[in-house]
């Protein structure tokens, strides 16, 4: 009898306090498999962001450090430059990262800082209640957009990767999903990807992954899967961006 | 190819995402009974039909399946 899935020692046993269906779990289950394969469970200094990802240093099994809202890469080049031995990396939500932590992002990526930075786009601000936030798609709805995302008064939903990767120095930036199982293993493979760029030393990496929030969205787990693959899919089209090897 | 999961039952919040993503539809909630956190928990009735795939395991979202090929 062989084990053939189970869980990770790069997550603590702490149970997650996730909304039922929220796709986090897979994306933090993600993370810290990589991290155990990786051999970084030790090695890792992660930052956690605000927003509903805020209790992760309790989930990830490495060093963690919690940051102001939007300013996890501001903290993570503090960290990397005091220790460039260790990979660290920041877990960021579209609120904390694409709003408040706009211009962070951008110039970590524009000085070309060595982390690692898991992007979650889910379309919404989760904790707070489900205020539009600067991914919130055309017409969506949300408790400050009742009537649904106008885009003549809150203008057109922003692409993070696609604006990162025209800066010189994000040298891996993909986006990816988790609404089935095959583009969960294709988002593992990315996150593997970009934890080993910043281990070569190479320069700045993000990894963009849809997700959901059906409690915001106002639907059930399973339709909250098929909304993002119908709605969100088509915007945020997945893909990679940059890699390395363009740099040679 | 024989396969056996393990439900961590009462860290399950009846999410049903593991429901959509078993080939052989095996994955079922279980209406006649409520976990510690008060939802249906997922469970397997017909366990020898596991293929030891992991789908389950993959889109949980709470970490809370083992899965274990026999």
């Amino acid at each position: 009898m062989a084990v053939v899935f189970d869980k990770t020692k790069g997550l603590t046993d702490k149970p997650f306090h996730y909304c039922p269906g929220c796709t986090h779990g897979i994306i933090h289950r993600l993370v810290a498999e990589v991290l155990e394969e990786l051999d970084l469970v030790d090695n890792a200094i992660g930052v956690a962001p605000v927003g509903c990802a805020v209790f992760c240093y309790d989930y990830f099994n490495c060093d963690m450090h919690e940051a102001a809202h939007g300013r996890a890469p501001a903290v993570a080049s503090g960290v990397k430059r005091v220790h460039p031995d260790k990979t660290v990396f920041t877990y960021q939500g579209d609120g904390d990262l694409a709003s408040i932590g706009a211009a962070e992002i951008i110039h970590s990526a524009m000085r070309g800082e060595k982390f690692t930075t898991i992007f979650v786009n889910n379309a919404i601000y989760g904790m707070t209640g489900g205020q539009m936030a600067p991914t919130t798609l055309v017409g969506q709805k949300a408790t400050t957009a009742p009537l649904g995302r106008d885009e003549n008064h809150a203008g057109m939903p922003l692409r993070v990767s696609e604006m990162l990767a025209t800066i010189p120095k994000a040298v891996f930036v993909e986006r990816v999903s988790v609404h089935d199982v095959k583009h969960i293993n294709q988002a593992k493979k990315a996150i593997k990807k970009a934890f080993q760029t910043q281990m070569e030393g190479k320069g700045f990496s993000i990894v963009e992954v849809l997700s959901t929030c059906p409690t915001n969205w106002g639907k059930t787990p399973v339709e909250s899967l098929k909304w993002l693959q119908e709605n969100m899919m088509p915007y945020f089209p997945l893909g990679n961006f940059r890699t390395p090897e363009e740099e040679k | 190819m024989a396969g056996r999961v393990i439900f961590d039952e009462n860290k399950c919040k009846g999410c049903e995402l593991c429901t959509t993503v078993c080939p052989v539809k095996i994955v079922v909630m279980d209406k006649e009974r409520i976990n510690v956190k008060g939802y249906h928990p997922a469970t397997v009735k017909e366990m020898d039909k596991c293929t030891a795939c992991s789908s389950c395991a993959k889109i949980c979202p709470d970490v809370v399946i083992k899965v274990e090929r026999l």
